[in-house]
């Protein structure tokens, strides 16, 4: 499976939903809002890029082969 | 294979449904011979008024052939993402459209999450590899993460690396590994709807290799896949039959992408009356709280479950997925009174 990867916006604000990669503003995140509770990220907000996440017992840590890498 | 409910009527031939509960005093807290399948059936059949009833039981058959020490785990991914197999609940197959990516974890990672585990308490740090079974380059990765752990702190090592071949479950024993996990997921007669890339059987055989070689036997799996409740109790039955020294039992929490993303969550009630059947089913196992009790059961589940059965958890997260935070489980157990399983008496 590929992610839409698309361009992030030039203020690089975060425009893609973190659990399904679809763009934040489409409807139909309900159940992303309740997942990400108990998920880390799985798609890079800002290009929508499939990120490797590593879980922790305490923690997580998401990367972005563009953006680089965000942490719990 | 289907068992009927008709022919399990208790010993003193009474209509059985009413009576398991007595039945189970009896038999179960009070000589400590678990359920068998037929009555384990019946457990799972109890209406939700009696869920109280039997949760009380069975946490009071835990308490006389446990104890009240509840052992606690972390567990850690060593080799996330990309498996060959096609176990339909997991978002770690390579063969599903699910966004869990490949990944793998350094030594030096792998020693800081068993410093932070055994911070808090915990006596159990099982390493999780998402594999069929370990090629060289895992064993050898697994080596050194055990060497490195046991030489930086103090506690018990558990591996879960897939199906073992007899040479790889010797090593895995030299190396120190005290516990081994391999899940039979589900009942035998299911099987074939969860997985097809191998065996029931495989699986089994793992099993017995490890317990030959001296290791602990960990084993479980995942209720809540569309199995019956026939199956369920069938499962119960084949868990007791291996005598494990340990039964992590999840709940299927529906991952995206997976054959099984769309199947509902398990009710809680059902959840809680799976737990109270298996530790009747098993009255001196460590019984596992894993995966998926936050979803099935929310914030209340920890203590139902810990009041109906279970004497173990996993603190923290798990391989993929997050958990409640670890704090919130050590404030619970203190709350309970229930002490924290100590090393030495693991040891
Ligand atoms: S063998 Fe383990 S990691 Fe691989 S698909 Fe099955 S459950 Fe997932
Ligand atoms: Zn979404
Ligand atoms: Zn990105």
């Amino acid at each position: 499976m590929s992610a839409p990867v698309q361009e992030p916006a030039a203020d690089g604000a975060a425009q893609f939903c973190d659990q399904c990669g679809e763009p934040s503003a489409a409807a139909g995140h309900d159940r992303c809002a309740v997942r990400r509770t108990l998920e880390p990220p799985r798609f890079c907000p800002q290009c929508a890029r499939r990120m490797v996440v590593q879980v922790d017992p305490f923690g997580w840590k998401a990367r972005c082969s563009r953006h680089g890498e965000t942490t719990s | 294979m289907s068992i009927s409910t008709t022919s399990t009527s208790d010993r003193a031939g009474q209509p059985a449904a009413g009576n398991i509960l007595a039945t189970a005093r009896e038999q179960v807290l009070e000589r400590g011979e678990g359920l068998d399948q037929g009555q384990v059936l019946q457990v799972l059949q109890l209406p939700d008024e009696s869920l109280d009833d039997l949760l009380a039981l069975a946490h009071d058959v835990r308490m006389r052939w446990c104890g009240p020490e509840v052992e606690v785990e972390g567990i850690i991914s060593l080799k996330t993402g990309g498996c060959p197999e096609d176990c339909h609940f997991c978002s770690q197959s390579g063969l599903f459209a699910s966004p869990v990516r490949a990944a793998w974890l350094d030594v030096p990672m792998l020693v800081e999450a068993a410093k932070q585990t055994a911070k808090t308490g915990a006596t159990e740090f099982c390493i999780v590899a998402a594999v069929r079974g370990p090629d060289e380059r895992l064993m050898s990765q697994v080596a050194a993460g055990v060497a490195a752990i046991k030489d930086a702190v103090d506690i018990n090592v558990a591996c879960s690396l897939g199906m073992l071949s007899e040479e790889q479950v010797t090593r895995l024993a030299e190396m120190g590994v005290h516990r081994y996990n391999h899940n039979l997921e589900t009942a035998k007669s299911y099987f074939t709807n969860v997985v097809t890339t191998h065996t029931w059987e495989e699986r089994w055989e793992t099993l017995r290799l490890v317990r030959e070689a001296g290791m602990e036997v960990c084993c479980g799996g995942i209720v809540g896949m569309g199995e019956s409740l026939e199956q369920r109790a069938e499962f119960a039955a084949q868990l007791a039959e291996l005598t494990p020294d340990e039964v992590p039992l999840n709940f299927l929490n529906p991952r995206p992408g997976t054959p099984f993303g769309d199947l509902e969550q398990m009710s809680g009630p059902d959840a809680l009356r799976t737990v109270a059947a298996f530790r009747l089913a098993m009255p001196r196992t460590v019984l596992r709280f894993a995966g998926g009790r936050e979803i099935t059961l929310g914030d209340l589940g920890a203590r139902q479950g810990l009041l109906g059965g279970i004497n173990a958890v996993i603190v923290g997260n798990y391989l993929t997925t997050l958990g409640r935070p670890a704090e919130s489980d050590i404030d619970l157990l203190g709350e309970l009174q229930m002490p924290i399983k100590a090393l030495n008496e693991t040891l």
